[in-house]
């Protein structure tokens, strides 16, 4: 794609810059009533009585709800992604009945007018609470005599699922060597800085019920709203409005209070709204990585590898609210950039008393990398290998693809990959870290008691799945274009490489190409922005419509400027001839002219439309023609399409305090044609951010009764801007075969190398001690401990 | 998460201020900075009936010299002690340890009589002013009482404060000559509360240490003073004692454990921090010491610098 | 119920006058009764510095400030770095937007109020005392990189435009 791909600036950036942006919270209709939600203090408990009188009572307040009130509304949250192996799949009511099954669990709501007073009276609600012993720690929840999270899922098993590719047992009967490591990944979550939020106003006289959402799926909420509260689709409206901050957080489908708050507002007649706390979202959105893996490798003498396999457990909290799509990632990323002939994985989803567990940035492909890249280094060190050399001789090479994986993705299509060149993005990687001189630097520092150490990791990311998604471009005779489509935003800079895409087929300023997102009522096609598939699926279908509005303007411009379509071009706003300027029409003038309805606005505007006057023969419009230079278009990808990237870092870990510092970080990224360059890298920073979060910061701590002792930012460490390091990043360009701006997706891939990257690099710091690292997130404290442990270790006769 | 409610009150003057706490009975609490109770509030942890708020009691605002030490009122920002230029040359470990506390937006509203008062057993102006041996100036309708720093903590959250008296001023001593000092904390993120921090101020006599307070923060319900490291630092040469120091410290401490840190890993960082501290108190003191200055003036006489 | 107090505040230039209840939180009162709502709230425990504005020149965390606590202050938000009625950008928010220092927009208000306020007092830091001053404001999307590059643009800039040959 040429012309306008680059490193343009933001298009939306003014408005937020000048605190004008409109986020759920800033949006207060006329009138509006605040929510507040009663929340399960327990992990597991049995609720014996629940008496809102008080609460009812107070001034100020309108409702209380309790799932007594809400009848047959309070049914279980649609299972949104079944699958035949989720045979226990468990799925939480908007109000919970006669018992909760993870702290911050919903039990009543009330509605206020104001979220002082609301809070007030949620305090004086008061509820016969039972406690139930809490199943916490995930790893055990599967064996026998442990509580139940619910009565009716024998050990606590949601799903269990066995893939297999080729004949692993062989593989590993006859390999030279077989390798076994145990790895454990705890829980983390998304925490955006802006926490959730729902503003729904509902018109009785239009029968209509409008609804904010910081949502990352608008149509699904809208959707599956009308179904829920018996309402046409049509009279249902879902906007995302500027969302602070997604990473799958806002993608979890109908969390209680997305369903609760647009019944109040019906149920009251009066705008509600409910803005999450902070608290509030450390309890009960959605939260994951909580894996634990026994992870084994066959290889041959050279290390290459023959089979492998992947027995694990993942936790799925209370409910199965986005079905089992986590684990399912797991297992189909976890060869990653390797050639893994014979492949066997088995997972098993366990319910625990805790938060439920769906997509955070990632999702699933973290452990996986984790678990893929602890094996390669743990074949690096028995058989007296670099790393990088076991990594490149088990590479898919650029001349393999497409490779198959041999398993199912996500999606449902294969798990094929496309294009790539790791072996080249680990060879840059090499050399921009400077493999050598680091390798002098760290002996140097040893000797003065400094460990420097180096870690790399390698990963492949599937982006841009279907099922589809759609555009819709309009040019206007303003000479503005609009360009609109079912995703949202939370950040990732869509109002300009959208802009960008439609602005290199119109030839026309990026500036002029005003783009929408997440309005169900602009556009009623797609599913939403979620596992870096936005650009690939919107991008290319407004690409799709906005070559067909180019058709559109290269068809009307030949006729009325009398040229052959061959010698016209768009640049600049305009079509012209070529070679003659003089002979140019806007595209807004064009735009004016296509509408032939009489009207006209704007000097340009009215020189085209006195075409119209032309004596003419038959109808404006022919059978099949429509008005305007308008189309819509569409894109489905045929499966999804390969990223991958390869990190390397230096680090310090001081032996003292145990506390490990970032001295270089390098990427190299893959995610084909670029865009935006700055874009892209922006996502890669982010993304990098949160895996050190993971590798070394973000840790969810539930005490025995399921209570998150660090529900705060105070306890809840997110890296500031002294612990995330600069990071540089380089590109490569592999385009994709599979859509045509051949981009991939960027969304996830900074989080996901990053915790098995930080293992190699300690290991390699602390190699004079022995430190074996095979969980996240690590800490100062847990490094200590490490040391102590392997000294104690070396010590020994 | 919004407060519960709460009656408010703004004094204009210390007596006022006195007479509405009293007023206001065991459920009143004192606002000063409020970067640690607004969060309280906020979180519904704590629920005052009153709040007396002091940030317009004027008279408690003040930095003033007095018997050659340094009176700091008990409102006094956070934020004046960082830009006080003189503070750096007269209370060098006050103002190095102000610059940790928190971000500058907290240091902008925090005060240095709220954070004493507060005594989060983490919070690194309670360690700095038992090590400086603080003298706390307390009124109350009774009249006014003076609090030795070692004796104001009492334990977690709790001083020796009595619910209708009010912490007014801080008096620092003034240093004794030839004296480094230096705060040493380690926190999971820059602005974090410390897992553990310690303050440190050794004054030397040619090589020796002739006074030693090490004190700690992190590592109990309150201000741990590290006694026996100071006894053994006394006499001795820093290079000789400071690991010996630094393990008293480590045996000495019985921290607590939370999610961030083991009771282990807790005392094993006091020990690393106290040993760095001193090191480094000690390389100030020696930049102030005469006898350093009588080494460069022999290096000088030889013509060559130091 | 308490009585509510009067409020009267100048914030970006022009004076309010509110009748306020005590536990009314400064950020909310910026938000909802004056509508100023670039001002955000991301944690309401002081620690995300997503409500960072000025008060009487310094920065505050408006979520740790009781909107009675303001009578008679002067306050700055995001809303007021830019000239009332100017198009233009302050040199800060136009270096944030050079930069690609911002994604979601949530933190940003804070990170500008913050940088504003530190490049008054540091106006040549090195790239270390920019983390420094920045940690104290939580970022999810941009991992700080092009924030930190904004703040020394921005800073770069206003040296060009400082220096005596410059006029």
């Amino acid at each position: 794609m040429s012309g306008v791909a680059g490193p343009v600036r933001r298009t939306e950036d003014p408005r937020l810059l000048r605190g004008l942006g409109s986020y759920v919270d800033d949006i207060d209709p006329p009138g509006v009533l605040h929510a507040a939600i009663l929340r399960s203090p327990y992990g597991h408990a049995r609720i014996a009585g629940i008496d809102v009188s008080a609460a009812r009572a107070y001034p100020g307040v309108c409702a209380v709800y309790t799932a007594a009130d809400l009848g047959d509304f309070n049914q279980p949250a649609p299972l949104v992604i079944p699958h035949p192996s989720l045979t226990h799949g468990r799925t939480q009511r908007p109000l919970a009945t006669d018992k909760v099954c993870f702290i911050g669990e919903a039990v009543a709501m009330v509605v206020a007018t104001d979220r002082y007073i609301a809070e007030d009276a949620v305090g004086l609600i008061e509820v016969d609470w039972q406690p139930l012993p809490a199943m916490i720690d995930f790893r055990v929840a599967d064996q026998a005599g442990q509580p139940l999270v619910h009565a009716d899922v024998p050990n606590n098993v949601a799903a269990h699922l066995i893939q297999v590719v080729g004949d692993p047992e062989s593989a590993f009967r006859n390999a030279a060597h077989v390798f076994e490591e145990q790895l454990y990944v705890e829980r983390s979550c998304g925490s955006p800085i802006e926490a959730r939020g729902v503003v729904a106003v509902y018109d009785p006289r239009l029968e209509s019920l409008l609804v904010w959402d910081a949502t990352q799926a608008p149509l699904t909420i809208k959707n599956g709203l009308a179904n829920m509260l018996g309402l046409p689709e049509f009279k249902v409206e879902v906007i995302a409005p500027d969302v602070g901050g997604g990473f799958g957080t806002k993608i979890m489908l109908f969390f209680a209070e997305e369903v609760l708050v647009p019944w109040a507002a019906i149920q009251l007649r009066q705008p509600v709204k409910w803005t999450e706390d902070r608290r509030e979202h450390f309890i009960s959105a959605n939260q994951e990585r909580g894996q634990q893996h026994t992870a084994r490798v066959a290889v041959d003498a050279e290390g290459r590898i023959l089979g492998m396999e992947s027995v694990f457990l993942h936790d799925t909290g209370a409910y199965t609210p986005y079905g089992i799509v986590v684990p399912i990632i797991t297992v189909t990323q976890m060869p990653g950039p390797y050639k893994v002939p014979n492949y066997r994985s088995e997972f098993t989803v366990v319910y625990t008393n805790t938060p439920c567990v769906s997509p955070y940035r990632g999702a699933g492909r973290p452990q996986a990398c984790f678990v893929m890249e602890r094996l390669i280094d743990r074949i690096a060190r028995e058989l007296g290998l670099d790393a990088n050399e076991v990594r490149r001789r088990n590479f898919v090479q650029p001349t393999d693809y497409p490779w198959d994986v041999g398993l199912t993705f996500q999606d449902g299509a294969p798990t094929k990959y496309d294009s790539g060149n790791y072996p080249a993005g680990l060879q840059l990687a090499e050399e921009m870290i400077d493999v050598p001189a680091f390798r002098a630097e760290q002996s140097a520092a040893r000797q003065h008691g400094r460990y420097l150490g180096i870690g790399f990791a390698a990963y492949v990311e599937g982006t841009g799945i279907g099922p589809y998604e759609g555009g819709h471009v309009r040019i206007e005779p303003s000479g503005r274009v609009l360009a609109v489509t079912a995703v949202t935003s939370q950040g990732q800079g869509h109002y300009t490489s959208f802009a960008q895409i439609v602005a290199n087929e119109l030839g026309c300023d990026v500036a002029d190409v005003s783009v929408i997102t997440g309005d169900t009522s602009r556009f009623n096609w797609g599913a939403g922005t979620y596992a870096s598939r936005a650009l690939v699926t919107a991008g290319n279908a407004l690409g799709v419509a906005a070559r067909a509005v180019r058709e559109k303007v290269l068809t009307l411009g030949a006729e009325l400027l009398e040229a052959s379509r061959d010698d016209l071009e768009l640049r600049d706003g305009t079509v012209r001839v070529k070679g003659a300027p003089g002979r140019a029409l806007t595209l807004g003038a064009l735009a004016t002219a296509a509408n032939p309805i009489r009207y006209a606005y704007g000097k340009a505007a009215s020189q085209a439309a006195l075409q119209l006057v032309k004596p003419r023969a038959g109808a404006v419009l022919r059978a099949g023609e429509e008005p305007g230079l308008e189309a819509r278009g569409f894109f489905a990808p045929d499966r999804a399409t390969w990223a991958s990237g390869q990190h390397a870092a230096i680090v310090e870990v001081d032996p003292g305090t145990g506390n490990l510092t970032f001295v270089r970080y390098v990427v190299v990224h893959d995610c084909g044609v670029l865009i935006n360059p700055t874009i892209v890298e922006g996502q890669i920073h982010g993304g990098v951010a949160q895996g050190i979060g993971g590798a070394f910061y973000e840790r969810l701590y539930f005490d025995d009764s399921g209570q998150l002792v660090n529900a705060s930012f105070m306890d809840f460490l997110m890296p500031t801007a002294v612990e995330v390091p600069e990071i540089e990043v380089a590109h490569i360009e592999t385009p994709s075969p599979l859509n045509p701006l051949g981009v991939k997706g960027v969304g996830e891939a900074g989080t996901i190398p990053v915790a098995a990257l930080v293992a190699e690099a300690i290991e390699d710091a602390l190699a004079p001690f022995g430190v074996r690292i095979n969980e996240m997130p690590l800490s100062p404290a847990r490094i200590r401990e490490l040391i102590d442990e392997a000294v104690y270790v070396d010590a020994r006769p | 998460m919004k407060p519960a409610p709460f009656e408010y009150v703004a004094p204009r003057s210390l007596d006022e201020a006195l007479g509405a706490l009293a007023d206001g009975g065991a459920d009143a609490k004192l606002l000063a900075g409020g970067q640690s109770l607004i969060p309280l509030l906020n979180f519904r942890l704590a629920r005052p009936s009153l709040l007396v708020d002091l940030n317009r009691v004027a008279e408690l605002v003040y930095v003033s010299s007095r018997d050659r030490g340094v009176a700091i009122g008990a409102m006094t920002r956070q934020a004046t002690i960082e830009r006080d230029a003189q503070m750096r040359q007269a209370q060098p470990l006050l103002f190095e340890a102000i610059g940790w506390v928190g971000h500058p937006a907290i240091r902008s509203r925090g005060t240095i009589g709220g954070s004493l008062a507060h005594a989060d057993p983490a919070a690194e102006l309670p360690a700095v002013a038992v090590c400086l041996d603080a003298q706390l100036s307390i009124a109350s309708p009774r009249g006014r009482r003076t609090v030795a720093a070692e004796d104001f903590f009492v334990g977690y959250l709790t001083t020796v404060l009595e619910p209708d008296e009010i912490l007014v001023e801080t008096w620092l001593p003034p240093l004794l000559p030839s004296t480094g000092q230096a705060w040493l904390e380690f926190a999971r993120r820059h602005g974090d509360f410390a897992l553990a921090g310690v303050a440190v101020s050794l004054s030397l006599e040619r090589d020796a240490v002739c006074d030693a307070r090490i004190v700690l923060t992190g590592v109990g319900g309150k201000p741990a003073r590290a006694r026996e490291a100071e006894t053994l630092l006394m006499g001795g040469r820093v290079s000789e004692r400071a690991a010996a120091a630094a393990e008293a410290v480590r045996s000495a401490i019985d921290p607590d454990a939370d999610i961030h840190a083991t009771k282990e890993y807790r005392a094993h960082l006091a020990g690393v921090l106290t040993e760095r501290a001193i090191h480094l108190a000690h390389d100030r003191a020696l930049a102030l010491a005469p006898s350093a200055l009588d080494v460069r003036r022999t290096l000088e006489s030889l013509g060559r610098h130091a | 119920m308490p009585e509510p107090r009067a409020v009267r505040v100048v914030v970006n230039g022009r004076t309010f006058e509110r009748s306020v209840e005590p536990r009314l939180l400064l950020s909310d009162f910026l938000r909802h009764h004056l509508h100023l709502t670039g001002t955000h709230v991301g944690c309401e425990h002081g620690v995300c510095g997503a409500c960072t504005v000025l008060v009487d020149g310094q920065p505050t965390r408006a979520c740790l400030m009781l909107a009675v606590q303001a009578d008679g202050a002067a306050i700055t938000t995001v809303e007021g770095l830019t000239e009332t009625g100017a198009d233009a950008l302050s040199s800060v928010q136009e270096a944030f937007w050079e930069a690609h220092g911002l994604q979601c927009g949530f933190c940003t208000s804070g990170m500008l109020i913050t940088t504003v306020a530190f490049l008054r007092d540091n106006p040549r830091p090195s790239v270390d005392e920019i983390r420094v001053a920045l940690s104290g404001n939580l970022c999810r999307c941009t991992g700080y990189q092009n924030i930190v590059k904004a703040v020394r643009l921005a800073s770069d800039r206003a040296a060009v435009a400082t220096r005596p040959d410059s006029a």
